[in-house]
């Protein structure tokens, strides 16, 4: 399939279609308008549904019932309308339901504002609603990146019965790269979904004569009972911790001098700037998390070359992935960190000027 | 011997948890009788709600969730449009619908969402232990109204029929009671209404049930129906407000 210039929050709408996302609920927000109004035009086509809820709470506890159901689901929204779907991601969690969360971060704390950040990777890494759970979380740090996620996010969703949240931002979502699509599954394929969930989710009971009880619950009102639940939510989490770390290594070397961390748009950015310095015959690597959660903590100690001063981590936050790199790095080096915040976005230049700091000390 | 009393096959065999006179149990059965007069079973879906009845999904026997507090409305959503050939109803209290799920309900109803909603007003938050309800009347006094409701600071209690009924999509909004034997009747008659409009795919239908609390009233069953008659009916007026299948 040829390529096509889109933009990243449209991309991702189209992937999920093609991934057999035929249920879609979300309310309006910037920057991620074009997902939203890019559902709005397409799902009716394939007698799919939109539906434009009257919150984010809404909208997460519609897919809640439409998780319940077995089928393919999708929401989406930016950083304040995140929040809100935090109660509806915990009990997501806590029912064991698969669906996918895409968030359009932007600035915060608060109403912040409309511009590209990446303030939400403790929210989506550590927690964010109540109670002892996990999100999957993907990280694009592309349009292509970001389009090939919807498939992934939705089969980690059905084989492990979790949420997964795809945490792009402003940057990602409203700029437009070449983009080419998977195949889209065919009306088929995407009936035939549903059927693994048949055992436990909500559907017509087709043997009449064995009634069949199916509850769609997090509430385990006996504490021993509760605490089975969360220990056997946590082996799942172990055993997605084991399978599904996914990162990527750029110009590793055991010439390092500096080991960069980065995720999602601010690993572009590092990357041109190492770019840069490799002309000057300064040789610097990057860990790129894809997934942000399971997170590559071996991955990080493992590239920590012979010559390397300084793991460097550069957030559009304050530093909130810095905690996960400190955690592998293991006091081994100094780990470094430098951001912008407000959505102010870094440029190459700067980061050059860090790295080029890190060779004269 | 002729049968005449037996458990509708859409209750599972699970003991109700509810206090002793409550009217729950009697709501329930309804429902589930008239799950069965419809022959819904294989293909029925219900919602429960956060309050007394959040164990609601223990006792029905078909496919149930349990929503977040007030949010039943939503979830029923999803999975309507998830499943569209089954039929799916919330189980509701006052607290639940009246007051943290107040924008679910409303753009439910506004929507003509296919579903039943059923909601038990008793004009208290019973599993919490006797807090003031959206539904609680002036100068009744509960825990967090230890002074009776002043409806200078808080308001009046919310009419949740007339208020669906100013919108234009709702189906059939009847409000009934479980206060007396013929009023039983009169409610039996309506939710098999409900579950018949929703079989036939019609629209958004809702049925209000005026009900007791004799625990966190502090009544004993038949002087709680008494004082409910007494004083919840003349406020919250029985009737049907809407029935478009009737028109």
């Amino acid at each position: 399939m040829a390529k096509i210039l889109m933009k990243g929050n449209e991309a991702i709408a189209e992937a999920a279609i093609r991934s057999g996302c035929r249920l879609y609920f979300a309310y309006p927000i910037t920057p991620q308008s074009e997902l939203i109004e890019y559902m709005a035009r397409m799902m009716p086509k394939v007698n799919g549904t939109f539906l434009q809820a009257e919150s984010e709470v809404a909208a997460i506890n519609m897919v809640y019932g439409a998780a319940g159901s077995g089928k393919r689901v999708m929401t989406s929204s930016s950083s304040p309308g995140i929040s809100l779907k935090m109660e509806g991601i915990s009990y997501i969690a806590g029912a064991e339901l698969p669906a996918v969360i895409v968030n359009v971060q932007r600035g915060g704390p608060g109403l912040g504002d409309i511009q590209p950040a990446q303030g939400d990777y403790f929210q989506a890494t550590k927690g964010g609603g109540h109670g002892d759970y996990r999100l999957i979380v993907l990280a694009p740090a592309s349009v292509q990146e970001f389009a090939d996620m919807a498939s992934e996010a939705f089969e980690l969703a059905d084989k492990y019965r979790n949420p997964v949240m795809i945490l792009a931002d402003g940057m990602l979502g409203q700029m437009m790269e070449p983009v080419e699509f998977k195949e889209a599954l065919t009306d088929a394929e995407i009936e035939e979904l549903p059927k693994k969930h048949e055992s436990w989710c909500i559907c017509p009971n087709e043997d009449g004569d064995k009634k069949h009880h199916h509850e769609i619950n997090s509430l385990e009102i006996d504490p021993v009972v509760l605490e089975k639940h969360v220990t056997k939510l946590y082996e799942k989490y172990a055993e997605i911790e084991k399978n599904e770390i996914s990162y990527e290594r750029y110009n590793i070397s055991d010439d390092n001098e500096v080991l960069c961390v980065a995720w999602g748009t601010a690993s572009r950015i590092v990357k041109s700037a190492i770019n840069e310095v490799k002309k000057d015959g300064k040789s610097v690597g990057m860990i790129r998390p894809i997934k942000v959660w399971p997170y590559p903590y071996e991955a990080i100690a493992q590239a920590i070359g012979p010559k390397v001063k300084k793991v460097y981590v550069f957030e559009l936050n304050t530093g909130q992935m810095l905690d996960d790199v400190k955690i592998a790095v293991a006091g081994k080096v100094p780990v470094e960190f430098w951001g912008k915040v407000g959505g102010v976005v870094f440029t190459p230049a700067e980061i050059k000027e860090k790295l080029e700091a890190c060779f004269k000390e | 011997m002729e049968k005449i009393s037996y458990r509708p096959e859409s209750l599972t065999q699970t003991p109700f948890t509810y206090c002793p006179g409550c009217l729950h149990g009697v709501a329930h059965r309804l429902i589930a009788e008239a799950v069965d007069e419809h022959g819904l079973i294989n293909k029925m879906a219900g919602v429960a709600p956060v309050g007394c009845s959040v164990f609601a999904y223990k006792f029905f026997n078909f496919d149930m969730a349990e929503a977040a507090h007030g949010r039943a409305p939503a979830v029923a959503t999803g999975i309507k449009r998830a499943r569209p050939d089954m039929h799916v109803f919330t189980y509701q209290g006052d607290g639940d619908l009246a007051a943290i799920g107040t924008a679910e309900i409303v753009h439910a109803a506004n929507r003509g969402e296919k579903i039943s909603v059923f909601f038990v007003n008793n004009a208290i938050y019973g599993m919490t232990g006797g807090q003031m309800a959206p539904t609680t009347l002036p100068d009744m006094k509960t825990t967090t109204s230890p002074y009776g409701r002043d409806t200078d600071d808080i308001g009046y209690p919310i009419r949740v029929c007339e208020l669906l009924d100013t919108l234009v999509s709702p189906y059939y909004i009847e409000r009934v009671s479980l206060l007396s034997t013929a009023d039983i009747l009169r409610a039996k008659k309506a939710v098999s209404k409900a579950i018949q409009y929703n079989k036939e795919g019609r629209g958004f239908t809702f049925i209000e049930f005026v009900s007791t609390c004799p625990t966190n009233w502090g009544l004993d069953p038949l002087k709680a129906r008494t004082w409910a008659k007494e004083n919840m009916l003349p406020f919250f007026k029985l009737g049907c407000f809407r029935d478009k299948g009737a028109e």
